[in-house]
């Protein structure tokens, strides 16, 4: 029976244990942003044995390049981009202790061993409902790469953002179960 | 002759670009209305209520529909009874798409292919421009989001394919994307001319009103058909499963040379935006 859970950053593996797909987390607290560009810059700085711009452990990172604000407001629209691009990266930053990652659609199967391996899910935010989701976000502030324009990484304050569980750390994923579900046989 | 300035394509292009990324059309608000009606699976159900309340607010509180706002194609069918003067047809576009992304709080999501550099005003636009009878000047600026644009296929058939091969190779695309374009989606398809213009035959089948069927009966068919085959895939909403995958099949046909059957799918999102002016 899928749940509701709400969740506060950092994360604990405990936190990501109990989760299965399906379930709707709510998360509040500070999450991160970065798009392809930020991930290549951040695995690149990790081979440099360089410092990243932020802790990873525990961490969660958001999957998104807003639309500017407006005067006055925090952020623009702010809904999750495809996920898949950051495959290639996302081990390395699961091993560094990221705990999870808010995007939309599918991931590797290296993403997903990641997952189960080192404890860390994969949430799936609304495609497309970018100006609903930006009103969960409180605060925005840019904390590297400001030259990526919207691909800077970005430090969120989240209040009840939500998204669902799409993997959960024993490899399951919601994807593949919801077509198993709805999936027919065209009469051709 | 009947003169346009520059000035005026700029401005209206601008306008027209706000507008798109601000105000979803009645005809995508009725489809996802239905949907919400409509969908079996309660999490589909429940993206498609989002996604009314996402329109709601993009209009009211003046946020972007999407944060992707788009590459800009800008459609433009020129009558050949006008004159352009004042400056470059083209420039004047680009300067209409400069201004509109600017002020319209729109995001920047151009850059160079391989170093990746912004360039900073979402600019170029991508232009197909068309000479045609009268004195009017249409231009339909279509903010296309990259999500769903990188999950689109072109296929080079042969012949002996026939309509069975088009049909698994539309199904195969839309199953290959999954819930990656953000479904529920509508499907642009290009059956026949050659390599380039089947492309741009699915690409302009989007901007017909969402689920009208193609006034040729004989192509009415095949969308129908499509969009049947399409939904058993059980994608749904968001990829969370469901039946309704696709909101409507376009398909625009022309004829193509003997040797070839080109095939193109080009995916849209449910973000599908589209602003008409006419000067
Ligand atoms: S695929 Fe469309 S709806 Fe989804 S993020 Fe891209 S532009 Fe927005």
């Amino acid at each position: 029976m899928a749940k509701t859970v709400k969740l506060t950053s950092p994360l604990t593996d405990q936190d990501v244990l109990q989760l299965n797909i399906g379930d709707t987390v709510l998360v509040s607290g500070v999450i991160y942003t970065a798009r392809d560009a930020a991930h290549k810059r951040l695995v690149d700085l990790l081979a440099k044995g360089e410092p990243l711009p932020m802790d990873l452990a525990g961490q969660i990172m958001y999957y998104v390049g807003p639309s500017p604000a407006r005067p006055g407001r925090v952020i623009g629209a702010a809904g999750p981009t495809t996920s898949y691009r950051m495959d290639s990266y996302a081990p390395t930053l699961i091993k560094m202790g990221l705990k999870a990652m808010i995007g939309k659609g599918k991931r590797a199967v290296e993403v997903i061993d990641a997952m189960k391996a080192y404890k860390a899910v994969y949430l799936g935010a609304t495609g497309g409902a970018g100006a609903l989701i930006s009103q969960r976000i409180k605060a925005a502030e840019v904390i590297a790469f400001p030259e990526l324009g919207p691909e800077a990484v970005h430090r969120l304050e989240v209040e009840d953002f939500p998204a669902i569980v799409i993997n959960d750390c024993q490899g399951r994923d919601l994807y593949e179960q919801g077509v198993r579900e709805y999936r027919r046989t065209a009469a051709r | 002759m009947r003169q346009i300035e520059a000035a005026q394509v700029t401005q209206a292009v601008k306008a027209a670009a706000i507008a798109a990324n601000y105000e979803p059309g009645a005809d995508l608000l009725a489809a996802l209305a239905r949907g919400a009606e409509t969908e079996e699976s309660p999490s589909g159900k429940e993206i498609f209520r989002q996604l009314l309340e996402n329109a709601r607010i993009a209009k009211e509180e003046r946020i972007p529909m999407c944060q992707d706002c788009g590459l800009a194609v800008v459609f433009a069918e020129v009558g050949q009874d006008v004159r352009l003067v004042g400056g470059d047809f083209d420039q004047a576009i680009n300067e209409g798409i400069r201004q509109g992304y600017g002020e319209g709080f729109l995001r920047k999501s151009l850059c160079h292919p391989l170093t990746r550099a912004n360039t900073g005003d979402n600019t170029p636009a991508v232009i197909h421009t068309e000479i045609v009878p009268g004195d009017r000047l249409k231009l339909t600026v279509v903010p296309k989001g990259g999500g769903s644009e990188n999950m689109s296929r072109l296929y080079m058939l042969k012949p002996a394919d026939g309509l069975a091969g088009i049909k698994e190779k539309v199904v195969t695309a839309v199953q290959e994307a999954g819930p990656n374009p953000c479904p529920p989606i509508i499907v642009g398809v290009g059956i026949g001319g050659n390599f380039e213009r089947a492309a741009l035959l699915a690409k302009k089948s989007l901007l017909r009103e969402l689920g009208q069927a193609n006034p040729d009966p004989e192509v009415a068919v095949i969308e129908r058909q499509l969009l049947e085959e399409v939904n058993c895939l059980g994608i749904g909403p968001s990829g969370l499963g469901g039946r309704i995958t696709a909101m409507a099949v376009h398909v625009l046909m022309q004829p193509c040379h003997i040797a070839s059957l080109p095939v193109a799918v080009n995916i849209q999102c449910h973000a599908s935006r589209h602003q008409e002016v006419i000067l």
